[in-house]
């Protein structure tokens, strides 16, 4: 079932180094043909494969600080791999686990709307189609034919980018190369990101900047202890936003608690 | 069987019940469901992208004057993707949301697709689709009338930039012509200019060496929310090289101040106090670079003039900021002021900047001139890290222009707006004084034609009701405008300009970097509409007028004049679209400035008119009068902006405005920011709607509470508001310009207004 030389793509955001400024947001949207409605304010009907948040510290003017929270499809690994919330309770295997890439799909076509994903799914990271896409006075020319656009009734959630992967394996194929170099294939919000705040790579690789990042003093994810084993980790350097990772209670000190997931190598 | 109340129920239920058990067990019901939706799933609408070879072309963007290099994937010539341009100078591969929403201003329902004469009212949106030769003509004859009647100065025109080929080639239109009226709209960048202008004696593009500053002390710059170059900004903060500490000013906690390594809030309008309190400090404390003040400064010491007046120096001046009294104006502590000057000068490389948000407003010269003094106290002019000004680029060259006697005379009067009048000698463009001058004058307006090119000041003016006032005064308006902007579905011919993508401009340096880079914005994409290049209708308009105005332009098109004016660099910039030309800075320890002293004057000599024969040109500090009663306003509403709006002459695109949060805009109303504690004294609740008056204008609006603002202070986004473009953006939130006013500088006559009295009452 699993291959020796498979992948696990994940992604490292330094959360230090987000400004807020939405270009990964923006960048998704051109690359993924997301589509966009006259009001985008109603957040639970608006597209987004990545939204960036905006939370506080709660702290009186003028001791106010504020972090940017970029959230991508986190492509859960679950508790045990292949058992990512949304995975598991998939009806139609509409949304799948892909063991050479770890990446979690979504198909389009296989999807009749149930939205049970959506349900299952901890970090809001799936959307739903309410109505047909519409793209106004020749914007359809600007579609990419990379990616399908969506119709009315289906969910869509974050790719990873993959027909990137596809295209890049499809090269190498070509090339008789077996691998990819780590920027050949790179998600659209990682290099619309001017920070430089998006790493993106294969965590099990050595040579891959993700790798070490992961393991920074400074790394945590979202929502460690329900055991979702996601693969977006967030480099933080405040220990409030580092506490906003997840529900701990007052006295609970994030870096002292003992994570016992163990990651799938 | 009879059938009573009992019986009817029992076997309804069983009915119902049955039903729904035999219906779980047949598939029938799913399969039908899943049929149908996968039947609607594929009706034909969902488009489906046609596939082909990828090329790419690269070129820079031009949506605000910041000149980033972008790189546009196409799919068989169709162009599906907007990317920075990783080898570029400016921006090193990284762009702002603006840029990569780029393809969005290519099509849409807000681009005008071909020539359009007002039909109805205007502003009423009934348009005729006319031809490019009648439209063409329509503006010729009404040129040519004015200029018979001898009054070719009642010609004005706007335009978004003064530097690169296409504004000189409107500039020259208009000295053959003979309109002294070309109105470039203002930036803060007016301001900083003057005062290097006024301090150094150099006219330019001004340089704030970021990329090698170690310690970046910001009085309101927006550096991360689309303040100079946003494409540089993001890219020197994800860098860092050398780590820079950022201190960021402003009364309110925005990407930037979240970002900083320290935030101080200030009370608005206060920083120029606050760079004399920290140069009080400065000099009390000896810490200022003694070899620069004491070889290369005048006027940091008393000093004697011709007619043996003595005038007080920089240094007994600012005696008068002690951190006691700075501390009350700004509402900053003391102690923090004192250490905020000691970081200040003891950093190795530090670098002090100005211009609030993006800098969409000038503001005061003294602010503006108090920050160069601070930087100059260090000793940063001219070097590394440091301030400098770039000599206007000369890269284009073309013959002098022959002028007849009527636009002979015409170039004789004196500019509508003031600007370089004896009131106002320094200052080149006063476009924020044009309303009021046309709203009081007498008899008909002195601007009889206007003429608008990439601005849109129905939009971006402060107080939008006296700028309507004034083009409502205004006889006959064109816009060369690619979108349905405000002001150009307020004109009475719109031209339409290609859009950015598919047109071909020179793009000079931006405003920030310490070298000239040229950079070409060739076509991506051939024209999609029926649209003309503004320089291609501003040759055919002076072709038409003949005479002297025809001898001008001997050029076929603008893509001719381009290659005539650039010459030999022509070939180099259309292989290469870029040309770098160093500039070395003067040597650090030879400087000369081109000041009446020959040194970097602390007292500006050249500072003309009121001031100076009144008392000092010394920069000081006097609080600028906001508009609004105190009693009767009791809060002050800031504009504020953020990378995600623009506010500026080109609107969002449907992309940039989805990425707005619901804590500023929810549906069509604008969330206004609020201090929890000042929205308390209120009785106003997160999300509780309230009218917001101000002297100008008044508004519903709902708030949102934020502790990230300073209690007293309320902040609404520029870029909302729109009245104009499409479903889109129109009508969502208000255009705070709507609510504000602009005030005058007296030494520069350039808006210095940061914000307005305003009150607030829950409804």
């Amino acid at each position: 079932m699993k291959d020796k030389n498979a992948k696990r793509y994940g992604m490292v955001i330094d959360l230090d180094k987000c400004t807020g400024c939405g270009s990964c947001m923006v960048g998704c949207y051109s690359e993924n043909n997301v589509p966009f409605k006259a009001d985008e304010t109603n957040k639970l009907d608006s597209i987004n494969w990545i939204r960036v948040y905006k939370i506080t510290n709660n702290k009186t003017y003028p001791n106010t600080e504020v972090c940017y929270l970029p959230m991508p499809c986190m492509q859960c690994d679950g508790a045990h791999e292949g058992h990512s919330p949304c995975v598991s309770v998939c009806p139609a295997v509409a949304t799948d686990y892909d063991y050479d890439t770890g990446i979690v799909s979504q198909i389009y076509t296989r999807c009749f709307g149930c939205r049970y994903c959506m349900a299952a799914c901890p970090y809001h990271a799936r959307k739903f189609n309410w109505w047909d896409p519409v793209w106004p006075a020749d914007m359809e020319k600007y579609l990419s034919p990379n990616v399908s656009p969506r119709m009315r009734g289906v969910v869509e959630k974050c790719s990873f980018c993959f027909h990137r992967y596809q295209l890049a394996r499809d090269k190498a194929y070509l090339e008789k190369r077996e691998e990819l170099e780590e920027n050949e294939y790179q998600t659209a919000c990682a290099e619309a990101c001017p920070t430089g705040a998006i790493t993106f790579g294969d965590l099990n690789n050595k040579h891959h900047a993700v790798y070490k990042l992961k393991n920074s003093p400074r790394a945590f994810r979202l929502l460690e202890r329900l055991n979702t084993n996601p693969k977006v980790y967030y480099l933080t350097s405040k220990s409030w936003v580092r506490k906003a990772g997840d529900n701990y209670l007052a006295h609970e000190e994030p870096t002292k608690i003992k994570n016992n997931i163990k990651e799938h190598h | 069987m009879k059938i009573d109340r009992r019986s009817f129920l029992t076997y309804t239920t069983a009915l119902v019940l049955g039903g729904a058990a035999g219906s779980m067990l047949t598939p029938a019901p799913w399969k039908l469901t899943d049929d149908v939706s996968i039947w609607t799933q594929n009706w034909p609408w969902t488009p489906v992208p046609e596939d082909g070879e990828v090329t790419y072309k690269q070129s820079v963007c031009t949506l605000c004057p910041g000149g980033c290099g972008i790189n546009v994937r196409l799919i068989d010539g169709r162009p599906v993707k907007i990317k920075g341009l990783e080898d570029h100078p400016v921006n090193k591969g990284s762009l702002c949301p603006m840029g990569i929403s780029g393809l969005q201003y290519l099509y849409g329902p807000s681009r005008v697709t071909s020539p359009l004469k007002r039909e109805g009212k205007r502003g009423e949106g009934k348009w005729k689709k006319v031809s490019w030769e009648e439209a063409l003509g329509a503006v010729t004859k009404k040129l040519a009338e004015l200029r018979a009647s001898g009054r070719p100065q009642s010609v004005a025109c706007i335009t978004g930039s003064d530097q690169g080929t296409t504004p000189n080639l409107i500039g020259r239109f208009l000295t053959a012509y003979g309109s002294p009226n070309y109105i470039r709209s203002a930036t803060a960048q007016d301001a900083i200019e003057q005062a290097i202008y006024l301090t150094q004696g150099k006219q330019g593009t001004p340089v704030f060496d970021i990329e090698n500053a170690d310690f970046v002390l910001s009085f309101g710059s927006g550096i991360l929310d689309g303040w100079g170059s946003a494409g540089r900004m993001f890219n020197l903060y994800g860098s860092q090289k050398p780590a820079k500490k950022i201190i960021q000013v402003e009364p309110r906690l925005s990407d930037t101040a979240a970002k900083a390594n320290q935030w101080l809030g200030i009370n608005p309008g206060t920083e120029g106090a606050l760079a004399l309190g920290l140069a009080h400090v400065i000099i009390k404390e000896s810490l200022y670079d003694r070899n620069f003040v004491e070889n290369f400064a005048f006027g940091f010491d008393d000093w004697t003039d011709d007619n043996g007046k003595t005038h007080d120096g920089f240094a007994k001046m600012v005696k008068n900021f002690a951190p006691d009294k700075v501390s009350k104006i700004t509402g900053i502590d003391k102690a923090e002021i004192v250490s905020l000057a000691r970081a200040f000068a003891r950093a190795s490389k530090p670098i002090a900047i100005n211009g609030r948000g993006h800098g969409a407003i000038p503001g005061s010269i003294d602010e503006s001139l108090a920050v160069q003094s601070l930087n100059a106290l260090v000793g940063n002019i001219n070097k590394p890290g440091g301030i400098s000004a770039i000599p206007d680029s000369n890269y284009a060259k073309w013959p002098e222009v022959n002028i007849d006697e009527i636009a002979s005379k015409g170039m004789q009067q004196p500019r509508i707006d003031g600007a370089g009048s004896e009131q106002f000698p320094n200052t080149r463009f006063l476009l924020n004084r044009l309303p009021e001058i046309i709203n009081s004058a007498k008899g008909e307006s002195p601007v009889q034609a206007l003429l608008v090119t990439d601005a849109n000041p129905m939009y971006t003016l402060p107080d939008t009701a006296a700028t309507k006032k004034a083009f409502d005064r205004i006889p006959f308006i064109v816009s060369f405008s690619p979108y349905m902007d405000e002001t150009a579905s307020h004109a009475d011919y719109i031209l339409p300009n290609h859009s950015y993508l598919e047109r071909l401009q020179d793009v000079p340096t931006a405003a920030g970097i310490s070298r000239q880079v040229i950079s070409l914005a060739k076509p991506v994409v051939k024209p999609t509409y029926e649209t003309k290049h503004v320089g291609d209708s501003f040759i055919l308009i002076a072709k038409a007028l003949g005479g002297f105005i025809e001898n001008a332009f001997p050029w076929e098109d603008y893509e001719a004049f381009l290659k005539e004016t650039l010459k030999d660099q022509w070939r180099k910039l259309k292989k290469k679209g870029i040309i770098e030309i160093k500039y070395d800075l003067p040597e650090p320890l030879a400087f000369t400035f081109n000041t009446v002293s020959t040194k970097f004057e602390f007292y500006p000599t050249a500072r003309g008119s009121v001031k100076q024969k009144q008392n000092s040109a010394l920069p000081t500090y006097t609080p600028v009068p906001i508009e609004g009663d105190v009693q009767r306003f009791k809060l002050v509403l800031i504009p504020y902006d953020s990378i995600r709006l623009a506010g500026g002459a080109i609107a969002n695109a449907p992309f940039m405005t989805k990425t707005v949060d619901d804590t500023v805009l929810k549906k069509q109303v604008g969330l206004l920011e609020i201090n929890p504690a000042t929205a308390k004294g209120l009785g106003l609740k997160e999300g509780a709607t309230a009218l917001l008056t101000t002297p100008k204008g008044e508004t519903t609006v709902k708030v949102h509470l934020y502790e990230g603002i300073k209690p007293g202070i309320i902040a609404m986004p520029r870029g909302l508001g729109h009245t104009a473009y499409s479903e889109f953006l129109a009508d969502k939130g208000i255009n705070v310009n709507t609510l504000t006013g602009p005030i005058e500088d007296p030494g520069s006559g350039l808006d210095m207004a940061w914000g307005i009295r305003a009150k607030l009452i829950r409804i």
